[in-house]
């Protein structure tokens, strides 16, 4: 697995690349106009990540997280999340750059090779912003009436937080 | 609004678990490096992820989505029977979910939009079938590459950053699965009620 996907980011580089240059697309300047965009998302997620980095070490600091992760631990770890990703379920639908902070605070802490660490960032790699997302597309056509479709979201971001805990322990 | 509120109770929070448990010292501590924390990681995260956002770009510039979005129109068609004929909504919904796959958050939600305009004309007012399963699959992420969170990672320090692949995928695949599965189920559970 790991040889394939040491293949994987290299291949992917030299494929863009290739591609680029057959729709004779200026393939360096691309990249480094594609890279801006980087830097556009760092500028509008790094504000956001003040006020939340600093709350969230706070809440680390203050032994809440330890006691939440303690408190719903058992329930958690009965259907196979690491409980240390608590925090994570409850934000993830709710802030992006929340969600964002808290992974990357966990990462930082348990290290992002463990498994809170890795089931934190896949949890974040298969879930979306849910609320926010069902915010603007219905805010965009002027419905208020959304019948089951916050519901049926909210499905599949229960199943893309287990199976993100099963598929961890499946791979590592 | 609700992000003041959650920001506002985790550090009353903190605060209120740093007396109980004698831990006040550690949490002012914390309440000063917080901030720096976040500068760090965009620090740290910056480079692979203006070195992603940049690929991208070059697999957008070369026709990649055009040439995703044809592949995936007559797959999406069957998930959008109502609107199966209906050559500007799919397209919109294709290219939407072909932005979506590679992580072209900025294109992928005006494209989205675009086909709901499109739905939300036949049924003003109400979220018809269609729209809640454009909304839906919306809500679930199917990023091929996590450019972002794999810049995270090698942020924290991690080697090899892009190894959680193959487990993003299955679960965003069950996830996806999921919520198209809720939004069928539930489509017919909301016509009786």
């Amino acid at each position: 697995m790991s040889g394939l996907t040491a293949l994987l980011l290299p291949g992917i580089l030299l494929a863009a690349g290739l591609a680029g240059m057959r729709k004779r697309v200026d393939v360096y300047r691309t990249l480094g106009e594609g890279a801006k965009e980087g830097l556009s998302i760092l500028l509008r997620i790094l504000p956001n990540l003040i006020g939340l980095m600093t709350a969230i070490s706070m809440l680390r600091a203050s032994g809440f997280l330890d006691w939440a992760a303690e408190l719903l631990g058992p329930a958690l770890t009965l259907v196979g999340i690491p409980p240390e990703t608590v925090g994570l379920l409850l934000i993830r639908p709710m802030s992006g750059s929340g969600a964002l902070g808290l992974g990357a605070e966990l990462m930082q802490t348990y290290g992002p090779d463990s498994l809170a660490g890795r089931t934190a960032a896949v949890m974040l790699g298969s879930t979306e912003t849910t609320f926010y997302t069902i915010s603007v597309y219905f805010g965009a056509v002027g419905i208020h009436k959304t019948r089951y479709a916050v519901p049926a979201a909210l499905c599949a971001d229960l199943v893309g937080f287990l199976a993100a805990a099963w598929a961890v322990r499946l791979f590592f | 609004m609700a992000m003041s509120w959650i920001w506002v109770i985790m550090v009353g929070l903190s605060l209120l678990f740093g007396w109980q448990n004698g831990t006040i010292a550690e949490v002012s501590a914390a309440a000063g490096t917080g901030a720096q924390s976040a500068v760090e990681l965009c620090v740290s995260m910056a480079g692979p992820l203006c070195l992603w956002t940049g690929v991208m770009a070059v697999l957008r510039e070369s026709g990649g989505l055009e040439k995703l979005s044809g592949l995936l129109r007559p797959v999406l068609g069957r998930l959008y029977p109502a609107f199966h004929g209906d050559d500007t909504v799919m397209e919109s919904i294709s290219a939407n979910v072909s932005a979506n796959l590679l992580g072209l958050g900025n294109a992928a939600t005006p494209l989205g939009i675009q086909a709901a305009r499109g739905m939300a004309e036949r049924s003003p007012g109400v979220a018809s079938d269609a729209l809640c399963m454009l909304v839906v699959c919306n809500t679930a992420s199917i990023q091929l590459i996590p450019t972002t969170i794999a810049a995270v990672r090698s942020g924290a320090g991690s080697q090899t950053p892009f190894d959680i692949l193959p487990a993003v995928w299955l679960a965003s695949a069950c996830s996806v699965t999921a919520g198209i599965l809720a939004a069928r189920l539930f489509a017919r559970l909301w016509r009786r009620i």
